[in-house]
């Protein structure tokens, strides 16, 4: 009997070290000699600089440099486009990047001016203090429904406008049918910004060694190899000479795959000019200005539909805020107007959007990355078609389901990784099915909702379907090795932000070698442990690396095989891989341990055959051909505090199909964080700039997150379909929790408050807002 | 997040920390640092030079004494929130200041002293009727709860004096303490403190202060006036309690979480829950 690994909920291999404080993060890294950098930021959204005076901060004791963008020279340059637009026609794209220093011109509050190096942190920032920069301010765009007016200011003035992209996609043919119609819904739709408040902040310690002409970085980065591989072009060294290590690292969530962050360029820069070690910590307060955010969204929609509820089409024109420069091209927004459809068959679309500057920090992905939104417009169409026609708003879903034999199932327009928005499998009514049982949908809605409302509590049920585009390419790779002891080592280029990846990549390798998980070593995120890959993003670890690595320990099994039946005598169908041996089926004692096997082809003396390779390893690719689309279905119960508007979730549940379980355990704590976030984007956070493009609420004492007394505990089943597109059949889990919290959670609390005739047409919620949105109509407004 | 440069002192006797006060012009002092530290690390403080009174013996613990009991400048909320000789509408009111790290290092004395207008306890205290008390090197002055929050931040502390104590009556009644808080500072939106008496069946004394909707702690005047000789029943209570209303006036204040009108709509929910409660225990 052979113990399977894959599938299982095996507890985290990297727990021990995180949960003792043992693990490495950035800011453990203390070198002999290291300086400190602070940086001094704008404290205006959108102002010329006039000048700047150092003079006095350098007179400071402790204090070892101050750089402007003048003194970086030639170094000063706008950042790469990170994402080149897709192949959509008549697009219009005018990328502008963020640059390491301002210079002339600043464009949101808490943009670098001037880099300050000192021997500690304290010293850095009391000369942060003591440097003058005159400003001329200028008005700020904020709203981005003004961005566009002809009479608002120009954030970037080579450009007439603060048009940063515009695209049009087109399924079907909507004009044509919109007259067919029998229900036509127009609505409004906003969906407000906010920060992923990750645990860490971002931090970057760089040392260049001079005699050895090496630099290593340590940096809080989502992808080190393309970090790795600019900054070497940047500074002019060779790929080989820069190790980039990314760490144990407090969570990504997206804004950690920025690149390049000003402070990720200057840092080895500094340390080169300076032959010391230096070291940046970003404070929270840095954190609210300088890490990027996302999901500021204005939505013009219209659907369409049959008398029997039947979609016919969806017309959707949107504003995308692109923040004040747009590095990370239109991946935002090509996920909102690609997830937009979700579960659902619609053989018309046409979505154009508008993405605009803003003088607001940054826009880049950050978890569902553009898919919420999406997700919010069609979820709340259907549920206010529901209403109109009368229809259940589970049925009047289940009509529109894509049914299992249209898989793959081609929605005719581009997805964020260029190729066509394909699902690859999917089987939609199972899950539904599913999620009415978990949350009792037809006794709370006959019997419980009834008898609770007439006791005068206000409860509401929502229930939101969603599709998550994971797993796109373009590659990862991973090296796998058996050592001469019988532990095994893994090596792969993405790096890992708590997800797990110790434990589930240890897994498929365990799958394939018969060894401990335990015993399975891994190693991600190092430079030089990895040459190749991309990082870790879009819900594409475990898909990509995952399969990488499942190539890679395939191709070891295969070596052991190929050599243990030689020294077995034993033909390769006859052997078992089992508790880190190889031996023959049915005679266990007739075995090789693995680390004595691996040890055996690498001699110390003798010959060897021609062509043999050393030891037991192997290194493989995994690149699909696109995303896999995983999906599912959220439903909460909410209660209603009819004078405060509190809203309490009295039940949250999931279910969740991402094709095959590599551990379920893990899973489940994806979808748990993921809901914890998106109960924050839906009901507590929400940042505030004010008409200057001034942040009102930059820190945790007015920045509001979810704590664990108001995040329920999730109840989750799930339903696995199969991905076609790689060999392990799975799809990505990291970013589906987050997505489809908006949505229900204005649906749910819609029905709650089912007697005061509101439609919540916005995200985010509050009590205060809930407030205000119950008395518009008794007001009349 | 990093503090400007400061020098540090430690007093280790009022009568020192008056002369390192006299000293260091400027200086501020501290005890828990709970709103002072979070204010240098932001910058927003740069007083040069901290006096850190935390060790003090004499301004620390609870005493009884008749239908009083004085509570120590640095005594921790937790302390009092565990505390048996006091009131109850003070005791849960510490127990839901902030979160257990809060409470086991934040002080009533700089808690008051601080004065920052969604703070619960200046609500409690202006409810309870306790005296402040005040000391300073010309010696000691008592004020009532009620005059020494005088407006955002403000309190009636003179230049070089401290919080010594606070004297509160324990022969009140049935008190209790209601809020809606903030979710992440824990601070009240709104917090209402009531405290009544209750003879042969009707209200026969009745203090209530609110706090969170104004620049500071206010006494409910009208809903005061409100109860007196009445039944104290669910219709008595949500009578009076609307009364908040007329107390409030105009000077309701909103912020990003909480607009004015809201707070004004929410106050006499956390009135009326804190006046239920009382009334149960007012035996």
């Amino acid at each position: 009997m052979t113990t399977r690994y894959f599938g299982q909920p095996i507890k985290r291999n990297e727990d021990p070290r995180l949960l003792t404080g043992q693990a490495l993060f950035t800011d453990d890294v203390h070198l002999p000699n290291m300086l400190h950098v602070a940086f001094l930021r704008s404290d205006y959204a959108h102002a010329h600089i006039r000048s700047i005076n150092v003079s006095a901060a350098q007179a400071i004791p402790g204090v070892v440099a101050i750089y402007t963008a003048d003194d970086l020279g030639d170094y000063w340059r706008p950042g790469p486009l990170l994402v080149p637009p897709p192949p959509v026609k008549d697009l219009i794209f005018n990328p502008r990047m963020q640059v390491p220093l301002a210079k002339n011109k600043v464009r949101h509050v808490g943009e670098p001016i001037v880099v300050i190096v000192a021997e500690s942190r304290y010293i850095a920032e009391d000369a942060a203090q003591q440097i003058f920069v005159d400003f001329e301010p200028l008005p700020a765009v904020v709203d981005i429904e003004k961005a566009l007016a002809p009479d608002a200011p120009v954030i970037h003035p080579d450009l007439a406008h603060n048009l940063n992209a515009h695209v049009i996609q087109r399924k079907g043919d909507y004009a044509a049918i919109r007259d067919q119609a029998a229900v036509l819904i127009k609505r409004r739709f906003l969906y407000d910004r906010g920060t992923a408040a990750a645990m860490e902040n971002r931090g970057i310690v760089a040392d260049w060694d001079a005699k050895n002409e090496q630099l290593t970085m340590w940096d809080t980065t989502q992808a080190p190899i393309p970090i790795r591989n600019g900054i070497a072009a940047m500074l002019g060294l060779s790929e080989r000479q820069v190790r980039v290590v990314a760490p144990f690292i407090g969570g990504g969530f997206g804004p950690k795959i920025m690149m390049f962050y000003p402070e990720e360029v200057l840092l080895p820069w500094i340390s080169m000019r300076l032959n010391r070690p230096v070291k940046w910590i970003e404070d929270r307060s840095e954190n609210f200005y300088a890490t990027t955010q996302e999901r500021g969204q204005v939505h013009e929609a219209e659907i369409a539909l049959t008398r029997d509820g039947r979609v016919l089409g969806i017309h959707d024109l949107f504003l995308h805020d692109a923040g004040a420069y747009a590095p990370y091209g239109l991946t935002v927004a090509l996920n909102s107007q690609c997830t937009l459809l979700g579960q659902y068959d619609v053989p018309h679309y046409y979505s154009e959007f508008k993405a605009v500057f803003t003088n607001k920090p940054i826009v880049t992905p950050y978890r569902g990355a553009g898919r919420q939104h999406g997700v919010f417009v069609m979820e709340r169409l259907l549920d206010i078609a529901a209403k109109e026609l009368g229809i259940d708003r589970v049925e009047i879903r289940r009509r529109n389901l894509i049914p299992p034999e249209k898989f793959p199932y081609n929605n005719e327009i581009i997805y964020q990784d260029f190729a066509p928005l394909i699902y690859d499998s999917g089987n939609y009514a199972p899950a539904l099915d599913k999620a009415l049982a978990l949350i009792d949908y037809t006794n709370f809605i006959q019997t419980e909702q009834p008898r609770l409302r007439a006791e005068g509590k206000l409860v509401g049920l929502g229930l939101v379907t969603y599709v998550e585009g994971t797993g796109i390419g373009p590659y990862e790779g991973a090296k796998v090795t058996i050592e001469t002891s019988g532990r095994v080592s893994v090596a792969t280029g993405i790096g890992t932000q708590g997800q797990g990846h110790y434990t589930v990549f240890a897994q498929v390798v365990a799958e394939q070698l018969g060894v401990n998980v335990e015993n399975v070593r891994l190693v991600t995120g190092d430079t030089a442990e990895f040459y190749w890959g991309a990082g870790t993003f879009a819900s594409r670890g475990a898909v990509v690396a995952g399969n990488a690595i499942h190539a890679a320990a395939v191709k070891v099994r295969q070596k052991i095989l190929k050599r243990a039946s030689e020294d077995l005598e034993a033909a390769e169908e006859d052997l078992e891989l089992v508790d880190g041996t190889v031996r023959v089926k049915g005679s266990p004692s007739t075995a090789i341990k693995l680390g004595e096997l691996a040890a055996r082809l690498n001699p110390l003396r003798g010959a060897v055959k021609p062509g043999a390779e050393p030891g037991l390893e192997a290194t493989d690719y995994f690149g699909p051909e696109r995303g896999a689309t995983a999906s599912g279905v959220h439903a909460m119960i909410v209660e209603v505090d009819p004078e405060t508007m509190q809203v309490e979730i009295k039940k949250y549940i999931a279910v969740h199909d991402c094709g095959v379980v590599i551990n379920p355990m893990i899973l489940e704590g994806q979808i748990q964080g993921g809901v914890a976030q998106g109960i924050g984007n839906a009901f507590y956070e929400q940042l505030i700039f004010d008409e200057n493009g001034q942040l009102l609420n930059a820190s945790f004492m007015d920045y509001l997150l979810p704590t664990a007394d108001t995040v329920p505990r999730v109840e989750m089943d799930h339903v696995e379909t199969r991905s076609p597109l790689n060999p392990l059949g799975i799809k990505g889990a990291g970013e589906a929790g987050a997505i489809p919290v908006g949505p229900l959670f204005a649906q749910a609390v819609e029905d709650a408050l089912i007697g005061y005739n509101i439609e919540i047409l916005e995200i985010p919620l509050s009590p205060n807002r809930l407030f205000e949105l119950v008395l518009e109509p008794q007001q009349g407004s | 997040m990093y503090p400007p440069k400061f020098d540090y002192y430690r007093a280790n006797s009022l009568s020192e920390a008056f002369s390192l006060m006299q000293e260091h012009g400027g200086a501020k002092v501290i005890a828990g640092g709970h709103s002072l530290i979070p204010s240098l690390k932001l910058r927003l403080a740069d007083p040069g030079a901290l006096i850190d009174i935390g060790r003090i013996g004499e301004l620390k613990g609870i005493t009884a004494n008749g239908n009083s009991t004085r509570i120590g400048a640095l005594t921790t909320h937790a302390i009092v929130a565990a505390a048996k000789n006091l009131p109850q509408g003070l005791t849960e009111a510490a127990g839901w200041i902030g979160d257990p790290q809060v409470r086991n290092r934040g002080t009533v004395g700089g808690n008051i002293a601080h004065a920052d207008p969604a703070s619960d306890l200046p609500t409690v205290f202006t409810a309870l009727g306790a005296t402040i008390n005040l000391t300073g090197p010309g010696g000691e002055r008592s004020v009532a709860a009620q005059d020494f929050f005088t407006g955002l931040f403000e309190t009636a502390l003179q230049e070089g004096e401290l919080v010594s104590s606070i004297d509160v009556p324990t022969n009140g009644g049935g008190s209790a303490y209601a809020k809606l808080f903030n979710p992440a500072s824990r601070y009240a939106v709104v917090g209402c403190a009531a405290q009544v008496k209750v003879e042969n069946g009707v209200c026969s004394a009745a203090s209530v202060a609110v706090g969170g909707l104004t620049s500071h702690a206010t006494k409910a005047n009208a809903v005061e006036a409100a109860l007196l000789g009445k039944p104290l029943n669910e219709a008595t209570i949500a009578a009076a309690a609307a009364q908040i209303s007329q107390d409030l006036g105009d000077d309701v204040m909103g912020d990003l979480h909480a607009s004015a009108d809201y707070r004004r709509s929410i106050a006499p929910i956390y009135v009326a829950q804190a006046l239920t409660a009382a009334a149960s225990r007012a035996g």
